[in-house]
């Protein structure tokens, strides 16, 4: 879950890479590799910045760039998404070709998982058919060594005839020798790309096709990589490459005509266009296994059992469903009884300094109305975002990083996928859901490593059925108000987390339901095939992830939330204090939504509450505590069942708690998703669908809980 | 006549070789890219709580594929003993 300062709220949406030098001299240098081998570690050591790092493929989904001095040399890494092959099967492996094919940089560093090196040398080799400017960091060595593996660095060195750096990723020492090997970049022209040998036939269609092509590409680009790709050509890296190349090369009469020969030299030789990509690819894996005899040499046997034993646990027939249930229940108990106690303090201390703010504009002689407007508005619903929000994210975060640092994520996608299978869709959906969880924006984002896009798509519309931060404080209080016997003891908490628990299984059931749905009616289709890579578990650096969860996650959400809600505790300030014909705006806004509001078990004031906490589901519920305190005589509220009291002053029941939990769980996005869900889809009619789709569920589920216990009253 | 083994027939713990790949379009691309061409070694390494999918060591890298899948790729000297 790529959950940081650059992956959640507005910086989800990615808008395109521009690289930015600080000076001419300044190298570009790419971070390529297959995904989850510690790129991102790399790439946060190097450059000092916080890429969220986590143990599962496909984490980093758009590009980052990060700037990084070394003897006073300049060098800006762009850590590109992590992809097995060039030839680009999702939208997130496009990316990082393209960046390699078009961007044109001085130097691409592969990183590499030196307990897979066969298998990731296949990129490496793909890399350097492109360019010859290519740095091997053969990464997590510790953990080769941990499973009993030696990996010769030198003989891989002097087969591949670049250089070859061993890293344990967080190391500093392992920094510097990558560091040392940038040098080679210096010259752009130290080593030829790589050209490896096909049979006969093509190699003869490749010498028909290639002295044209490099005519047309004029030295900008590997002549024998372009003709190879014209063979079995890839419409979107054409399209591509026209841009690149500003001429379309099918257009090009020279190229035409020897493509046709070319074309024609492999029909009478009997080798079908699968034939030639067969080809290609396997003499790339064949490749790879030559080079990598005798560098990766097995010292110990067995290494790898241990994984293995944890996953038959882990993923067992007996054991995979309950212990998914009673982790996800554990991160509940933890988070709610962890925060309860620094809930009530930090709630107690940010009260009283409102005392004595207001005693401060007092002594000052402000104005009563500006008082009002500060204290009892701004200041006061920030510090119910804070109090209400901060504990429950400083213990959730964390926990969940410690899961993904682990390895378990692509193990609930493992297995979930069954369950994704049966409703058309992508078992990988599982891990943007667990995105979700974070934050709705990063998990619709996430979903790029979804191949199929109509799988992707519905990732994307289905990810709001998992409540994000913003919205678990609004759940948690209302359950624990209305649903929690009073007392801290360790029961009334478990009995929260089961609760919570109980919704959030919920929110999972509707996305298999509307996901089934939409694969029936909308966007209908087959399940696509589906692999998924399951990483070797890693030992959690857990001091780290408490620092990073905290000052990336924590933090930065946090501040997403108060920013939004100065502005809105103003709003509806203003709103419950400025009278038209004798009644507050608020309690005429309310009176009109009323009736409706009614119909879904909810007031007025929920509603707006809602409606007010579009750009962050944060504040709804600090918005309805507010709207209703505008009205009542209640200064204070030192506990959440001051604040029970307060909900049924104003006719809350059993059934309006239900409700608000129900609409906070299905409701419309918050705007920075929609805004992404746009940028990702760039469709009106999808983001639309994505708003009513939630939304539609959400006042239909109200509106029949509401029915039946009419019903019954 | 000798039926045809494909790695979904592979219990947990057996191995195999890969003889050949029906799969086609971009998912025998991808299988091809995780290195899953003629004459790999492939072992079985567990299943997920449903049976589907399952999960294959290749090349040193675990894979999970679902039946659909690894039902177009047929294998021979599949062997238990060996395992």
């Amino acid at each position: 879950m790529g959950l940081s300062y650059r992956s959640t709220g507005l910086s989800a949406v990615d808008s395109g890479l521009w690289i930015q030098k600080r000076k001419e001299s300044d190298r570009v240098i790419a971070l390529a590799g297959n995904p989850n081998v510690g790129k991102s570690t790399i790439f946060n050591g190097l450059t000092g910045m916080n890429q969220h790092t986590g143990n599962w493929p496909g984490k980093t989904v758009s590009c980052a760039q990060g700037y990084f001095e070394w003897e006073q040399k300049g060098y800006i890494f762009v850590d590109i998404p992590g992809t097995y092959s060039l030839l680009a099967h999702s939208a997130e492996e496009e990316v990082a070709r393209n960046f390699i094919c078009f961007q044109d940089p001085d130097g691409v560093v592969v990183v590499c998982d030196a307990t897979c090196l066969e298998r990731n040398l296949n990129l490496v080799l793909q890399i350097m058919e492109i360019t010859g400017r290519v740095i091997v960091c053969v990464n997590l060595m510790d953990e080769a060594a941990r499973k009993g593996l030696s990996v010769d660095l030198k003989k891989l060195e002097e087969r591949l005839q670049v250089p070859v750096v061993g890293t344990i990723g967080q190391k500093t020492e392992s920094r510097h020798e990558l560091a040392k090997a940038l040098a080679f970049f210096e010259n752009r022209d130290a080593k030829a790309p790589l050209t490896l040998r096909y049979s006969e036939p093509v190699e003869k269609a490749l010498a028909q096709l290639e002295p044209v092509v490099a005519l047309a590409v004029k030295g900008k680009m590997n002549s024998r990589f372009v003709a190879l790709r014209l063979l079995d050509p890839d419409e979107s890296l054409f399209s591509e490459l026209k841009a690149y190349l500003g001429e379309d090369l099918f257009n090009n009469p020279l190229i035409q005509k020897a493509l046709w020969d070319a074309k024609e030299t492999l029909k009478q030789a009997g080798i079908s266009r699968t034939d030639l990509r067969d080809q290609i690819v396997s003499s790339l894996v064949t490749t790879a296994e030559r080079y990598c005899e005798g560098v990766v040499t097995v010292q110990k046997e067995g290494g790898a059992k241990r994984d293995r034993k944890i996953d038959r646990f882990l993923t067992g027939r007996k054991t995979g469903y309950p212990v998914m249930l009673l982790l996800l229940l554990l991160i509940f108990w933890l988070t709610i009884s962890g925060a309860n106690l620094p809930s009530s303090l930090l709630s107690k201390g940010l009260f009283w300094i409102e005392g004595r703010l207001s005693e401060l504009f007092y002594a000052l002689g402000a104005p009563n109305w500006l008082h009002d407007v500060c204290v009892l508005g701004i200041y006061r619903v920030l510090s119910w975002v804070v109090s209400a929000m901060l504990p429950p994210m400083a213990i959730f975060f964390p926990l969940f990083t410690l899961l993904e640092d682990v390895g378990y994520l692509p193990r609930v996608a493992y297995n979930l996928d069954h369950a994704f299978q049966r409703c058309h869709a992508c078992g990988k959906q599982s891990l943007s859901m667990c995105m979700g969880f974070g934050c709705n924006a990063a998990g619709v984002v996430g979903a790029r490593i979804i191949d199929s896009p109509r799988e992707r798509l519905i990732a994307i519309l289905t990810n709001n059925f998992v409540p994000c931060n913003g919205r678990f404080p609004t759940i948690i209080s209302i359950l624990t108000m209305f649903f929690v016997a009073a007392g801290s003891g360790i029961f009334s908490t478990l009995w929260s987390a089961l609760l919570l628990t109980g919704v959030i299984i919920l929110g999972i059931f509707f996305t298999f339901l509307v996901s089934a749905f939409l694969s029936k009616t909308l966007l209908k289709g087959e399940a696509s095939s589906f692999t998924l890579e399951l990483p070797p578990y890693r030992r959690p650096q857990v001091g780290k992830i408490i620092v990073r969860s905290l000052l990336d996650r924590t933090l930065f959400v946090l501040g997403r939330a108060v920013a939004v809600a100065a502005p809105a505790g103003l709003l509806i300030w203003i709103l419950a204090n400025v009278s038209v014909g004798g009644d507050t705006l608020l309690s005429h806004i309310a009176a009109f939504l009323d009736p409706f509001a009614q119909l879904l078990g909810l007031d007025g004031v929920i509603l707006i509450a809602f409606l007010l906490g579009l750009p962050a589901n944060e504040i709804v519920l600090p918005l309805i505590i507010m709207a209703y305190l505008a009205d009542g005589s209640l200064t204070e509220m030192e506990s959440i069942w001051e604040m029970k009291a307060l909900f049924v002053a104003n006719g809350w029941t059993a059934v309006t708690a239900i409700n608000v939990i129900l609409f906070s769980l299905f409701h419309w996005p918050c705007s920075t998703t929609l805004i992404t869900i746009y940028k990702e889809t760039k469709s009106v009619k999808w983001t639309l669908l994505s708003f009513f789709l939630p939304t539609g569920i959400g006042m239909l589920c109200c509106a029949c809980i509401n029915g039946v216990a009419g019903f019954f009253q | 006549m000798k039926k045809n083994y494909s790695l979904n027939d592979l219990k947990p713990g057996e191995k195999a070789i890969v003889s050949s790949l029906l799969s086609t379009g971009s998912i025998r691309r991808r299988l091809l890219d995780m290195g899953l061409i003629e004459n790999t070694v492939v072992e079985c390494v567990g299943k997920s709580p449903a049976g589907d999918p399952a999960a294959f060591l290749v090349r040193g890298a675990v894979i999970a594929l679902r039946s659909d899948d690894s039902q177009n790729i047929l294998i021979r000297e599949r062997d238990a003993l060996w395992g």
